[in-house]
């Protein structure tokens, strides 16, 4: 437990309120819109593979996001989720971190998998819930997880990541491994008292994390204007004793210095800290969600002009890492793969009855084995109704 | 008396309206809730009819608002909470077992917390483990809240109506999939009261007690029932605590058969309840155990087919009303 070193506070006889007004972030950029460099800007850890392996992760981002969105409007998944706009938070990230460091994310976050090596056919089973889906087709589209690849499977009730995160790096400082975790969360979730604790356990603790708040301006349909009242995210973890930065979260090569630099702080000095990375959800929440009733064109507009992947592009073709050319071929490869995989995907069966009961408890308990026994029964007599379990059973 | 149709959505929209109108004191709080007007449309207008004041949009914190409203409901403000579904009530319970409920009894009667929840609670199309929780038997189980859950739309009006009058925390429990059913109301103003049961379809040989969305699986059944000739009684007890057993009890004396029907699990599931009543009240009026159709005890997984195998179904209803019926 952490000894705080006695602090002299200067003693005064009249009151005198504190505002916390002197308090104000810079906002670190490294790459400009035009794809060129800030004076005096201090590049992450980064060569041509790295680079390419980052710009590569964000093709098949947009790519899977653009054809998972129709394939949710045909209605060939039933819901789906983009990251459209916010690539370069959860990618930047991950590749400023090492591969066995955690990973507990939101939801808006899939670049750590594919930059990890999820296949576009993890993706997709995933998405089709068939039984080669990881998760054996029991979560949400976009829910995904994959312990090999240290990225804990995603769970909806929002919040409730951030403490895990911090029990997790608990367990990683005692268990003496030298790797972190990195916690994704949106603005509009630090609203839950969740939050709120595990700031508060992670100084208290001293725990190898780190907060990566990806403030999009938006939770659903509510502005972070009526979300709170505060100068965004980042007083608060100074308010818990943290370290804590504000960056352009667009800007993949802040993104990565940011990260670079808390996970040495994070695994070096067991101090966790906060990143608020101000971005934008180019696209809808979700695809429930209409976003043309409660924002503008105007406003999307504008942020398109600071968009992570073109910003990026400009970068590698200046300094000719990359062509134009290379990048029409990689964008067709990359439709050709997704539009394949998802063909497979959608052929591959359900998993069957018997996966109702198992993973419930580490055993399937008799009265489960009573159930499935009767509902296989019930199932035998009106196969019909139950036309994608009623075609096998385990036993047949 | 003259009567409309209108949807479970328009039928919830206007008891809060009406409500509000009638009551400077009734406020609704919840994500969403004014400018997006509510995740499901049921608020549609209401932040343009009431003003900012009384329509309000909160943070993303469920325990933090839910403790708001219990703070004003005991100055005397009805506030009407909703949860932008009744999963992430989860988040809220400590406010809502430890505190709404037990407040006017730990206070010794010197403060009171009228205010309602509501939202959507039960499964709908493929959301998964997290957002499919029935709620009723947990909520059921705590002194001092009411709970109701109804299936129709005269019925969400009217007890709606009810509940945000009532003195007491009153949960309340609708069904997403059931927001677009139209259905009968009178055109005057009306409430129903709370703990009244209601016969939703006379009939001689089986009681089937069902509520919320499982009536309408039980009136998919009835024409393949009709046909084998078993003539159900449909009974909707509308509220779960207090409990109407009054009326269950009349109509198993009547019919001699029992078959009960819940979203939820098994274990512990509101049906468990409803049986020991029944056993207690007139075990020597029925001629044959209780049969419930429940979900099996799983955490409600997404793909389809097993989401649907889960679940109730109109098809498991007929064949524990045929097992009542020694018909197997
Ligand atoms: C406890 C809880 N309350 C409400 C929701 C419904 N919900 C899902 S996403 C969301 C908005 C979250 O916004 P933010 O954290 O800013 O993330 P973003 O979607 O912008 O990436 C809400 C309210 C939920 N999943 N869990
Ligand atoms: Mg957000």
């Amino acid at each position: 437990m952490k000894k705080s070193s006695p602090k002299k506070d200067p003693v005064v006889h009249l009151p005198e309120f504190v505002t916390g007004s002197a308090l104000s972030f810079p906002i670190l950029k490294i790459l400009k819109e035009d794809g060129t460099l800030y004076k005096d800007a201090v590049l992450p850890l980064i060569d041509r593979e790295k680079a390419l392996k980052i710009y590569d992760t964000f093709l098949f981002l947009r790519i899977f996001d653009e054809r998972m969105l129709a394939a949710q409007r045909q209605g060939r998944i039933s819901f789906f989720m983009t990251s459209t706009g916010e690539e370069a938070t959860h990618v930047g990230s991950a590749a400023a971190l090492q591969d066995d460091d955690m990973v507990m994310a939101q939801y808006r976050e899939p670049g750590p998998l594919y930059f990890r090596g999820f296949t576009t056919a993890n993706f997709m089973n995933q998405l089709f819930s068939n039984e080669q889906d990881l998760g054996k087709g029991r979560q949400m589209p976009v829910h995904y997880g994959s312990k090999k690849l240290n990225y804990m499977t995603i769970s909806s009730p929002l919040a409730t990541q951030i403490p895990q995160s911090v029990g997790y790096a608990y367990a990683q400082k005692i268990e003496g491994s030298q790797s972190c975790t990195l916690c994704f969360f949106g603005e509009g979730a630090a609203s839950e008292g969740d939050f709120h604790a595990a700031m508060n356990m992670a100084t208290l603790f001293e725990v190898p994390l780190i907060f990566f708040c990806r403030n999009n301006h938006y939770a659903i349909s509510t502005p972070s204007e009526q979300q709170f009242a505060a100068d965004g995210i980042a007083p608060r973890g100074v308010g818990y004793g943290m370290k804590t930065i504000r960056i352009d979260g667009n800007d993949v090569l802040a993104v990565m210095k940011a990260t670079e630099e808390a996970r040495k702080l994070a695994v070096e000095k067991n101090e966790p800290i906060l990143i608020e990375a101000m971005t934008y959800r180019l696209g809808a929440h979700s695809t429930s969600d209409d976003p043309s009733g409660y924002r503008s064109r105007k406003e999307e507009n504008r942020w398109k002009k600071s968009d992570p992947v073109l910003r990026m592009k400009k970068w590698l073709l200046a300094q000719e890492w990359w062509s134009e050319k290379e990048d029409q071929e990689a964008m067709d490869t990359k439709r050709e793969e997704v539009r394949n995989e998802m063909q497979k995907a959608e052929k591959i069966p359900v998993s069957e009855l018997s996966s109702l009961v198992t993973d419930v408890y580490d055993k399937p308990p008799w009265h489960l084995q009573e159930q499935l026994a009767e509902l296989e029964q019930h199932i035998r007599r009106y196969p019909k109704e139950y036309p994608k379990s009623s075609w096998r059973f385990k036993n047949d | 008396m003259s009567t409309k149709t209108i949807t479970i959505r328009e039928a919830l929209r206007e008891a809060i309206f009406e409500e509000m109108e009638r009551d400077p004191t009734v406020f609704l709080f919840g994500e969403e809730v004014g400018e997006y007007n509510g995740a499901y449309k049921i608020s549609e207008g209401l932040l343009d009819q009431f003003g900012p004041r009384r329509v309000i949009d909160t943070p993303i914190s469920e325990s933090g608002f839910t403790g708001l409203a219990v703070g004003a409901a005991m100055v005397g403000l009805r506030p009407i909470v909703e949860f932008m579904s009744f999963n992430f009530s989860l988040v809220a319970m400590d406010q809502i077992v430890s505190n709404a409920s037990k407040m006017h009894y730990m206070s010794g009667g010197m403060f009171n917390v009228p205010m309602v929840m509501r939202g959507c609670n039960g499964s709908a199309a493929q959301v998964s483990s997290q957002h499919s929780h029935c709620m009723e038997s947990i909520f059921s189980y705590i002194p001092g809240l009411h709970v109701i859950s109804p299936s129709s739309a005269k019925d969400h009006k009217g007890l709606l109506k009810s509940a945000i009058r009532d003195d007491n925390p009153v949960i309340f429990l609708e069904n997403e999939l059931l927001y677009s059913l139209p259905g009968e109301v009178p055109s005057d103003e009306f409430t129903i009261p709370i703990g009244v049961a209601e016969i939703k379809k006379e009939g001689t040989d089986v009681t089937v007690i069902a509520h919320s969305r499982m009536v309408e699986f039980v009136k998919v059944a009835l024409p393949a029932l009709s046909e084998m000739g078993i003539d159900i009684e449909l009974l909707d007890p509308r509220t779960l605590k207090p409990l109407d057993i009054e009326t269950i009890v009349r109509s198993v004396k009547k019919t001699n058969r029992v078959v009960i029907v819940e979203e939820g699990w098994r274990f512990c599931g509101i049906g468990s309840e409803i049986a020991d009543q029944i056993y207690s009240a007139c075990f020597d009026y029925l001629d044959s155990p209780v049969v419930r159709v429940t979900s099996t005890e799983n955490p409600m997984p997404y793909a389809k087919n097993l989401e649907v195998a889960t679940l109730p179904s109109p098809e498991k209803i007929i064949e524990a009303i045929k097992s009542v019926t020694y018909r197997n």
